[in-house]
């Protein structure tokens, strides 16, 4: 299948990303670029983490009117898979694509370090390869990623099963020691009502080669290649060849800022 | 036209920054200091703008932009005409 990954003055896991897409999963990856305002005809939209705009007024808030950001909500609105990583998520709870905000983390602290995520609710394109209940050990790295929203909200998230993933320890208990950065419910990720966009903190392209002491961001990954390549239809089944030879010949990139 | 515009975290949200620097007035002795806010200030300079104007277009900009009013709201004045 056909991913985008956008690239904002400021993104630093672009590359990231589209390594983790074209070279591990096998799939085309193409960047986006923030002033484009064609989608490359892509099957899916990833917002991909870094600095967008420096951070300046509050993360991600200056990303949210880029004029790709008003075709990718045409696209989410549209249905279309959506994916935000760390500062993608922060963009699209700025953008209104997903409810609540992000605060600075409790402790006012940069945090970069592996954590363990439990998914919630395995029943959704990004989840459905991993099992519910299942603990990820995948890296965070954010300064603002300490999930706030209104009680009613929450209340309505946990109704609606939207909390994907939760902040946990290692055998997956759901702890306030756990929750390294004060998230409300614990939580570290969270879908649409419709399904179709997944906001989370935690970088599953960090942690998609055993190489990188963990592999469990690719259950992320495999779950939406399958709900793609479902919702295509058999003959649209795309794989490239696996070209890990040649994992550095990624494309330059192009335009200003 | 001059505004200045205040936006600062709501009242139901915790702001750690505020308590960390209440803190830090508490060490130095400042035991007076009862609680700290911290929040940010725009000052924005209007071109051809009475203040009937201001009065539509600033809560508007603060609204869509300058606050996110999910966790923060914001109060403006004009300070110069």
């Amino acid at each position: 299948m056909k991913f985008g990954v956008v690239v904002f003055p400021g993104s630093n896991c672009d590359y990231d990303a589209f390594h983790v897409l074209q070279n591990v999963m096998s799939q085309e990856a193409v960047f986006l670029w923030h002033k484009d305002t064609d989608l490359k005809n892509v099957d899916c939209v990833v917002l991909p983490g870094g600095f967008s705009y420096g951070d300046y007024l509050r993360s991600g808030a200056i990303a949210r009117f880029s004029p790709i950001m008003l075709e990718i909500k045409k696209f989410a609105h549209s249905g279309g898979l959506v994916l935000g990583i760390c500062n993608g998520f922060q963009i699209l709870l700025e953008a209104g694509l997903l409810p609540g905000a992000m605060l600075r983390n409790k402790k006012l602290k940069f945090l970069c370090q592996h954590v363990y995520i439990r998914i919630e609710n395995n029943r959704t394109a990004f989840t459905k390869a991993g099992k519910k209940g299942q603990v990820l050990k995948i890296p965070i790295a954010h300064f603002d990623g300490n999930y706030y929203a209104q009680p009613e909200l929450l209340a309505e998230l946990e109704n609606k099963k939207q909390i994907i993933f939760r902040y946990c320890d290692e055998k997956g208990r759901i702890t306030e020691d756990a929750n390294v950065n004060g998230s409300m419910h614990n939580i570290a990720g969270l879908i649409n009502n419709d399904g179709n966009v997944l906001g989370m903190m935690p970088h599953p392209e960090r942690a998609s080669e055993r190489i990188l002491g963990s592999e469990d961001g690719r259950i992320i990954f495999q779950s939406m290649i399958n709900y793609l390549e479902k919702k295509a239809g058999p003959e649209k089944k795309k794989r490239l060849p696996v070209t890990r030879a040649k994992a550095s010949a990624l494309p330059p990139l192009i335009g200003t800022f | 036209m001059k505004v200045r515009i205040l936006v600062a975290f709501k009242e139901s949200v915790l702001d750690p920054q505020g308590q960390t620097v209440k803190n830090a007035l508490h060490t130095l002795g400042y035991k007076k200091v009862k609680d700290v806010r911290q929040g940010k200030v725009f000052e924005i300079e209007l071109e051809n703008t009475d203040r009937t104007e201001a009065e539509r277009l600033i809560p508007e900009i603060a609204d869509r932009v300058l606050a996110n009013p999910i966790i923060e709201k914001f109060t403006w004045e004009i300070i110069e005409v």
